[in-house]
């Protein structure tokens, strides 16, 4: 019986062990990108990147239709362009960095969403905006893999300095020149790790293992490490549900919504109960300590 | 050792400004090395600005910055764009004075943790180590920002507005860092309000109005004559102001 339910789907269908395998890919790398992420009050910023990478891929569906490297090279393409437009509107004009990527992604997701439409039908425009996690081939699963090692050995590489320009931008910038070439290395790591997100769950849900279950993990703990590695999990928790509550709801809960819904549940659970600044621990009146 | 030049850092017909307008206006002169100089001037004097031209966080817009060849320098802000939401020990904020040795990739083994250990304890936060950044009061965190500046091991330490909105105690000990520096023939160059702890602890004055209204002997410089001299001097920025016809010699 339990058996059944949270072991069974993943014995009997290899689409299900691919679908496992690729959010787990996902998960490890999207876990610490997020947590950089909302540290540095970057959560809307990776959000509106999602929707920048939509025209891009579109255009290389357009040309090429659900090609891997065609929708993947348009999709990098279209973050790196908006994210290095945004930022530089912001330098040169009076509109903040999260006006310009408000106003960049709004046109990107209008412009991704025609261009599908000129060609594809609504099945397209559903794959392309949900993603179809249930259909990863063996192309897709090297890609997130890769995408993950890529990622964390990246942020391994700058980590010291990348928590610096978080902390104490000044004072990385007094010390070092490296705070703008960290931050834009940055930046295209979470290009990276969107793109890789929306071959499984689509443009409008890429974002999602990346933020919930970093929002959850700061309920959970102050520390960064600590905040990575529970971000990760929490992850590959939700990936895990998710698929589990689609495959047992039979074809009424499509997978990837189903894995964002048990990141949110997650991330509302950590919300009520967390111990840094959980809901719960507000409202019990616990004496103040001595010292 | 290396023979050290006479002056630290050279200013030569500087004006640094933003967009255009000058907040420090023609300003030439040297700030010898192994001083301890004090600026000082009113509110908009230029006196914050020349400190970030002299980190080379600003660039002139006319003028030169020479800074002896060499020399390594460590500049603590007015208002460090520090986030102290971040979750972050007192000991790994004070660590990253580290960087000029260790980098990206350098091991901060056992000899760097003892000097960690070390600076927390000589800014008076031992005990503090594992407290994060966001539960330090101002004047702990103050101190912490002091620890890092002690671990740069800088030969130029420049200090912008170090003791305001800080308790006596902490500006007293804080102070004592900075005595400390200038017994080490470090060149230290802090902009300071009061001018009681300018003539207290500081040899060397500028005193700042977008231009020099006296730099010297801080007892020759903080007359009462010239402080009201450099109060009349700033006015506010023009925005009509004509392109400054003054010769860039």
């Amino acid at each position: 019986m339990l058996y059944d339910l949270f072991i069974g789907p993943f014995a009997e269908f290899d689409f299900m062990r691919r679908a496992l395998v690729g959010v787990v890919a996902l998960s490890v790398s999207g876990g610490a990108i997020g947590v950089f992420l909302m540290l540095r009050r970057m959560s809307l910023t990776g959000d509106a990147m999602a929707h920048a990478i939509l025209p891009g891929a579109a255009i290389g569906y357009l040309v090429a239709g659900f090609s891997l490297p065609a929708m993947t090279l348009g999709g990098l393409a279209a973050g790196f362009a908006v994210a290095l437009a945004a930022g530089a509107v912001a330098r040169v004009t009076v509109i903040k960095e999260d006006a310009s990527l408000a106003a960049f992604y709004l046109i990107s997701l209008a412009l991704g969403v025609t261009i599908v439409s000129l060609r594809g039908s609504a099945v397209d425009l559903f794959h392309v905006l949900f993603g179809n996690v249930l259909a990863l081939d063996d192309d897709v699963l090297i890609l997130l893999s890769g995408v993950a090692t890529v990622s964390l050995m990246t942020l391994a590489a700058l980590y010291r300095p990348l928590v610096m320009e978080c902390v104490d931008p000044g004072f990385l910038r007094s010390v070092s020149r490296s705070g703008g070439l960290v931050h834009l290395t940055f930046l295209g790591l979470v290009v990276l790790n969107l793109v890789a997100g929306f071959h499984a769950l689509g443009t409008l849900l890429a974002v999602g293992l990346m933020m919930l279950p970093a929002a959850a993990a700061r309920f959970w703990t102050a520390d960064i490490t600590r905040l990575i590695l529970l971000a990760s999990g929490f992850g590959m928790v939700s990936g895990y549900a998710g698929l589990v509550m689609s495959y047992s709801a039979g074809s009424n809960l499509p997978a990837g919504p189903a894995i964002i819904l048990a990141a949110g549940a997650l991330y509302l659970g950590s919300l009520l109960l967390g111990t840094q600044g959980g809901l719960a621990r507000r409202l019990l009146p616990r004496r103040h300590l001595r010292a | 050792m290396v023979a050290a030049p006479l002056s630290a850092i050279r200013l030569t017909d500087l004006t640094l400004g933003y967009d255009r307008h000058p907040a420090v206006h023609h300003l030439s002169g040297e700030i010898a090395t192994g001083s301890l100089t004090a600026i000082v001037g009113p509110n908009g004097a230029g006196k914050s600005t020349l400190l970030k031209g002299i980190a080379g966080a600003l660039s002139p817009l006319d003028g030169d910055i020479a800074v002896a060849r060499g020399r390594r320098l460590a500049y603590l802000p007015q208002q460090a764009e520090l986030d102290r939401s971040f979750p972050i020990h007192v000991y790994d904020l004070v660590a990253m004075g580290l960087w000029n040795r260790a980098g990206i990739f350098g091991r901060i083994g056992g000899g760097a943790a003892a000097k960690i250990e070390a600076a927390i304890a000589a800014v008076g936060l031992a005990g503090f180590e594992r407290r994060p950044i966001g539960a330090l009061s101002g004047g702990q965190m103050q101190r912490a920002l002091f620890a890092r500046l002690l671990l740069q091991d800088a030969d130029i330490i420049l200090l912008d507005e170090p003791f305001t909105a800080i308790d006596a105690r902490t500006t007293a000990d804080l102070l004592a860092l900075v005595q400390r520096w200038h017994g080490e023939s470090r060149t230290v160059v802090a902009v300071l309000h009061d001018i009681e702890t300018v003539r207290r602890a500081f040899p060397q004055t500028l005193l700042l109005a977008r231009e020099t209204v006296a730099w010297g002997e801080t007892g020759e410089v903080l007359t009462v004559a010239n402080l009201l001299k450099a109060r009349r001097m700033v006015e506010a920025f023009d925005s009509h102001a004509a392109p400054c016809e003054r010769d860039a010699a």
